[in-house]
């Protein structure tokens, strides 16, 4: 029988969170079409990983897992040949997971392969073969269809509450495939090492933009971020000019996210920009112009330089968090 | 060295959308490329280009899917420095992303490139991955996202840095290849050929077509194929069946002091 099939990704023996939404897409996709829902992990050694994932299980038939060297670390050719084998060997006809860098990469090139649609960023099922995504910087919601008898997805992990753990699923390995890189050969990633919550999971975020001026300017704004536990953010034009490193970028070409509090600070408000964080729950602007188009977006509004409305509102938290 | 750089005509995103009989209306839409696009023929051009030399290092080859008549964005391309251009003249909007994908990996291999440069996404659709489909159907290596990209001639490889969540990852890449640009390959440092020196800043951004590569634009030659010419049939194997706007948030209200501002979020929203 056909089956929804999700792809996993884990780091050090776990899964990781940011996962989780995809899961929950595929299983309204598994529901929708009345297929069952398997998930698979890769990797050098994935069964750790698979082990721990089982246990919680999420509503899933039976966890997969494909071991190969060649798996890690993560290239998109070396992926997909592994994807395209376990939909092959396990019948699967949907297959896909979180939008997240990885499967933005590995997935298209899996779904040339099989010679299947793949619909980008979905953030609603309508039905087992139409699904709705965002376009044109999220100005449009558009109802896409597809005539396939495999496809592919990724899915927005903004749109879809984490999966949540329901009962032991079985591990299984499917048998050993013929995966390489096609020569490409990873050096490792840059990290920017933070102490603070991922961006993309963060309950509060405090964004600046290029009314900050300089990188050191940020410092006021890391300040409010750790007070509230957050996640620092910001926009294009604060990345391009290097006042904070480039995966802090929010935005369409950036990191989309939708905390429960987010705070524009000297962001005008460009829709690209809003393409990011327009899903968040309050939204809060603080703008020297009034004008600004991130007004038209933001639940509460302060026309005020950052230079004097940011250092106030750091002392009446601090008041507040001393007081009780 | 043979560089292929895709061009897709897009409605220009700065104009409102117009949504009309369930589906958007462009009709009076002023067209532009994608901005990533632009970015994929900056790129390109610094790969080719020797540094206050005359001297090319490779043959860059902009290839646009559209109507033939509307060909004024791969013109664009021209008039920044391509060499030439290929169309493939078919409406796009009856090209499911499958046939496109295999027009641009047939014509990668009709003339034989070693390297495919295209943008991340396009701006209208926002799909995100052509170029990666590209590079399977062509069984060869990608870069996708990228940040940066170094020419190793002599290895006949590229380093490029690319985009992922969780910082800047380095990938090396044996040619034939197909990278897709992020916004920072514009940056002015951002991408270097083996002669670019250490020490060369570009100016930021796409460069802009001079007088005199208007005028040679118009005599640099424009191949002009039918999908039936690249052996490929047209697949729908999907389709947009409706469009809508998003619900808008509501409106919100203006605070006159940051205490005010406390005062709200503590007490109304209860998010602090
Ligand atoms: C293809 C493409 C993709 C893009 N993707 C993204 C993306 O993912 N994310 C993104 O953010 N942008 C993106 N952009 C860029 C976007 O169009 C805007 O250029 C960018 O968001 C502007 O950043 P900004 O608001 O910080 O700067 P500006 O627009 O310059 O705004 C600065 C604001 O700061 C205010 N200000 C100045 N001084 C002060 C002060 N002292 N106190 C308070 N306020 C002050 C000003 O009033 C102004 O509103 C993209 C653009 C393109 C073409
Ligand atoms: N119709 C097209 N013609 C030429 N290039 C295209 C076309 N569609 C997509 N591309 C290329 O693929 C990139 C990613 O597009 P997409 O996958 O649609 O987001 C674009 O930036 C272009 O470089």
């Amino acid at each position: 029988m056909s089956k929804v099939l999700v792809i996993l990704e884990t780091a050090g023996g776990q899964l990781r969170p940011h996962c989780l939404p995809g899961i929950t897409c595929a299983a309204e996709i598994a529901r929708a079409t009345g297929k069952p829902l398997h998930l698979l992990v890769l990797g050098a050694q994935p069964d750790a990983a698979a082990q721990a994932i089982a246990t919680a299980g999420y509503g899933a038939a039976a966890v997969h897992t494909l071991a190969a060297p060649a798996l890690e670390p993560f290239t998109a050719e070396a992926w997909a040949d592994a994807i395209v084998h376990a939909a092959r060997t396990l019948g699967a006809s949907v297959i896909g997971g979180t939008a997240s860098s990885t499967l933005r990469d590995a997935l298209p090139r899996a779904a040339a392969i099989l010679d299947a649609p793949l619909v980008s960023e979905v953030v609603k099922v309508k039905s087992g073969d139409t699904f709705v995504r965002p376009v044109s910087a999220g100005r449009a919601l558009q109802d896409q269809k597809v005539n396939a008898g495999t496809f592919f997805f990724t899915a927005r992990g903004t749109e879809f509450e984490p999966a949540q753990p329901a009962g032991a699923a079985p591990v299984q390995a499917v048998a050993a495939a013929a995966v390489n890189t096609r020569g490409a050969a990873v050096k490792g990633v840059q990290k920017t090492e933070s102490s603070r919550p991922q961006l993309t999971e963060a309950k509060v975020i405090v964004s600046g933009g290029r009314g900050m001026r300089e990188g050191a300017n940020f410092k006021i704004l890391e300040q409010l971020t750790d007070l509230l536990g957050g996640a620092l953010g910001a926009s294009r034009a604060a990345t391009d000019a290097g006042m904070v490193p480039a995966d802090l970028q929010v935005g369409q070409t950036g990191k989309i996210v939708a905390p429960e509090l987010y705070f524009a600070v000297a962001i005008s408000g460009a829709i690209q920009h809003l393409a990011g964080m327009k899903g968040s729950k309050t939204i809060v602007a603080i703008n020297k112009d009034a004008e600004a188009p991130i007004f038209q977006v933001a639940d509460y509004g302060l026309v005020a330089k950052w230079e004097e409305a940011v250092p106030r509102l750091i002392e009446l938290i601090k008041a507040r968090k001393g007081a009780a | 060295m043979k560089i292929l750089v895709c061009v897709k005509r897009i409605p220009d995103p700065d104009e409102s959308l117009k949504f009309a009989g369930g589906g958007l209306d462009y009709s009076a839409s002023k067209w532009v490329p994608n901005a990533f696009d632009e970015y994929a023929i900056e790129t390109a051009l610094r790969l080719a280009e020797v540094v206050g030399g005359t001297q090319r290092l490779a043959e860059v080859i902009v290839l646009g899917i559209g109507p033939e008549s509307q060909r004024q964005q791969l013109t664009q391309f021209l008039a920044m420095g391509a060499d030439r251009g290929v169309i493939v003249d078919a409406d796009p909007d009856k090209l499911d992303t499958a046939t496109v994908s295999k027009l641009i990996a047939a014509v990668f291999k009709k003339e034989a490139c070693d390297l495919l440069i295209a943008g991340k996404l396009s701006q209208d659709n926002e799909g995100g991955q052509v170029p990666q489909r590209v590079a399977g159907l062509l069984d060869v290596p990608q870069a996708s996202f990228a940040a940066t990209v170094e020419w190793d001639q002599a290895g006949k490889a590229l380093t490029v840095g690319r985009e992922v969540d969780d910082g800047v990852e380095v990938k090396r890449v044996p040619l034939p290849a197909v990278v897709s640009v992020d916004l920072r390959i514009v940056l002015p440092k951002s991408v270097k050929n083996g002669s670019t020196p250490a020490t060369h800043a570009y100016q930021e951004g796409p460069r802009l077509a001079s007088l005199k590569g208007i005028t040679m634009a118009k005599r640099k030659p424009v191949a002009v194929l039918k999908p039936s010419d690249l052996g490929v049939a047209v697949g729908n194997n999907e389709q947009v069946v409706g469009v809508a706007a998003p619900p808008a948030r509501k409106a919100g209200q203006k605070v006159k002091t940051v205490e005010e501002l406390f005062e709200k979020l503590t007490k109304e929203a209860k998010v602090i």
